[in-house]
């Protein structure tokens, strides 16, 4: 009896522990759409969405620069980190010593570790005044906020790449070797295709970070509602958008700051689908499973 | 099932502390929760610290979150006290009675190296507004006017508006927004063409206070009514204040109070 009960309650404790992240995001996305749909609603879809004046004070709600904002500052800094976060995975996990691989792995861990306000201050502090100077304007820009992003979502995608590569059977590699490949060969068409999916689902983290950072971003992309003609032009964020004047907010003005949480969740949403789609179509079948 | 038995000791326990420790500071404590503009927080902080050393059976807490918070929680009776730095509208302010505390200067601030002292208050809505973009205009070096402001619903950048704007007009739309006055501070200090405003209690050497219509922001010009631009410190409460909250705000304005406020650098209401 009392064997039984304890199965029971195990399993039950083990499911419940597994569907508490699905109830979870139900919960907060009921929630946030309960907030956020009577803005939607009163100001219209396509208003919302396409409008581009976001001033709240006279009652205007067009998010549409910040939907640009932030998918300028994610693509801007995925396409800076993610050579350079695989090539340093590439190297950490095939060519590195190990004792090189001793003291860079415990650094690239630190700077995952670093809380993202320091980035921001750092930023504020040391590169928005280095990019005034070489660059003009007011040093607050798309491309400081990408700077800042790059480092931040480097360690993500360089530890789970290096993981990735890491996973790839030996045999493989052996193979290729014995073939009369070279080894920087062996990389390119074995190892590196091998490690594909691994290589993905670091990048869909990154993006996760990337598109959902604030503080940061906030700290030096200047906060400008408007669709930047350059990347040298400050812009605002879905995030900080709403970080920015959750204080203040009253009424339809903060139904409204729920309905950009409504259009972020969206945009990761359709992210996510797309980055799966492609770890699905990548993956290398080997005998019964996959990598 | 001996974990279960466990469980529910420590749940047990946990439940009977929480009860306890509720009662116990039912019986010592009198609460006052107050919460609002950032702004408004140093001076109430230093405040509610100096009341509850004479006090010693009155806890305060202060909270900060912004102006709009303070009168959202204290018109839906979370708080005892709402903080705001900005006048109320005709909405907000029916239901709410205000104390007036004390007032801050806005001071319009400028780069150390920036060689222009006096900008009329005409200009600084120009430069706002981006019809003035240059220094040059102002008899300063030829360089762009880079405008840092505060965002959409400080208190701040309310009564900036209010003071120096026309009604129908719109803040230049590429102005740099930053989320404190602090971080205005810092942008100003680093960058020689910048104009942001901040308030005249986080005033410091770093940068460069200008002269409005020639009048130099201090304690004394706006207490003698020559500088225009500040705004009121307001301690709100829903209806007329009762017990310990009322014998709280009678001592924030009475001459022991308002010294600790003139201490924050906020100018104390003549009395």
């Amino acid at each position: 009896m009392s064997r039984w009960n304890e199965e029971f309650f195990i399993e039950k404790g083990l499911l419940l522990t597994a569907v508490s992240s699905i109830i979870i995001i139900t919960l907060i996305i009921v929630f946030i759409f309960k907030e956020g749909l009577p803005a939607i609603q009163s100001y219209g879809f396509i208003n919302f969405i396409f409008g581009m004046d976001w001033a709240p004070s006279s009652g205007q709600y067009g998010v549409f620069p910040m939907i640009i904002g932030s998918l300028g500052i994610t693509a801007l800094s995925l396409l800076m980190a993610v050579p350079l976060g695989i090539l340093c995975a590439i190297f950490l996990a095939e060519v590195a010593p190990a004792r090189m691989r001793k003291i860079l792995n415990p650094t690239i861990q630190t700077l995952a570790g670093i809380p993202s306000v320091v980035y921001g201050f750092f930023g504020l502090i040391l590169l928005v005044p280095f990019m005034r100077i070489h660059f003009g304007g007011t040093g607050f820009s798309m491309f400081t906020a990408s700077i800042i992003l790059t480092i931040m979502i480097l360690p993500i995608i360089v530890s789970v790449s290096e993981d990735a590569i890491r996973s790839i059977p030996q045999e493989y590699k052996e193979a290729s070797l014995a073939l009369g490949a070279t080894h920087w060969q062996t990389i390119k068409n074995v190892i590196f295709p091998a490690a594909i999916p691994g290589v993905i689902t670091s990048v869909i983290l990154g993006m996760g970070r990337a598109i959902g950072e604030t503080l940061a971003i906030i700290m030096v992309a200047g906060n400008v509602v408007q669709i930047p003609g350059s990347i040298m032009d400050p812009v605002r964020a879905l995030t900080s958008n709403i970080a920015i004047e959750m204080g203040y907010a009253t009424g339809i003005h903060y139904n409204a700051l729920f309905a950009t949480g409504i259009v972020l969740i969206f945009m990761i949403i359709i992210l996510l689908v797309l980055a799966n789609y492609l770890h699905y179509k990548k993956k290398v079948t080997v005998g019964g499973g996959y990598l | 099932m001996k974990l279960k038995h466990g469980l529910g000791l420590v749940l047990i326990l946990i439940i009977a502390t929480a009860v306890y420790s509720t009662i116990i500071t039912e019986k010592q404590y009198e609460r006052i929760d107050v919460a609002g503009s950032t702004s408004v927080q140093p001076v109430a902080e230093a405040l509610a610290q100096e009341y509850m050393k004479a006090h010693p059976r009155v806890k305060i807490t202060v909270q900060g979150g912004g102006s709009g918070l303070g009168i959202r929680s204290v018109s839906q009776d979370i708080v005892a006290i709402g903080t705001s730095s900005m006048e109320l509208n005709d909405n907000e302010g029916g239901k709410l009675k205000e104390y007036v505390i004390g007032k801050e200067g806005i001071v319009v601030a400028v780069n150390l190296k920036n060689p222009v002292d006096v900008i009329s208050k005409d200009d600084l809505r120009a430069i706002f507004t981006g019809n003035i973009s240059n220094w040059k205009e102002l008899g300063g070096p030829d360089a762009p006017i880079n405008v840092v402001v505060r965002e959409d619903g400080s208190g701040t950048r309310k009564t900036f508006d209010d003071l120096v704007l026309k009604k129908t007009d719109k803040v230049k739309s590429d102005a740099i927004v930053q989320i404190s006055t602090e971080s205005i501070k810092l942008v100003v200090e680093q960058d020689p063409n910048a104009i942001g405003y901040i308030s005249l209690a986080h005033m410091s050497p770093n940068v460069k206070a200008v002269k409005v219509d020639g009048v130099y922001p201090s304690m004394e010009t706006i207490l003698g009514g020559t500088y225009e631009l500040h705004r009121p410190f307001l301690f709100l409460t829903k209806g007329e204040a009762k017990g310990a909250v009322k014998e709280f705000l009678e001592w924030c304005l009475s001459p022991d109070g308002q010294k600790i406020v003139e201490n924050e650098k906020i100018v104390p209401v003549a009395s």
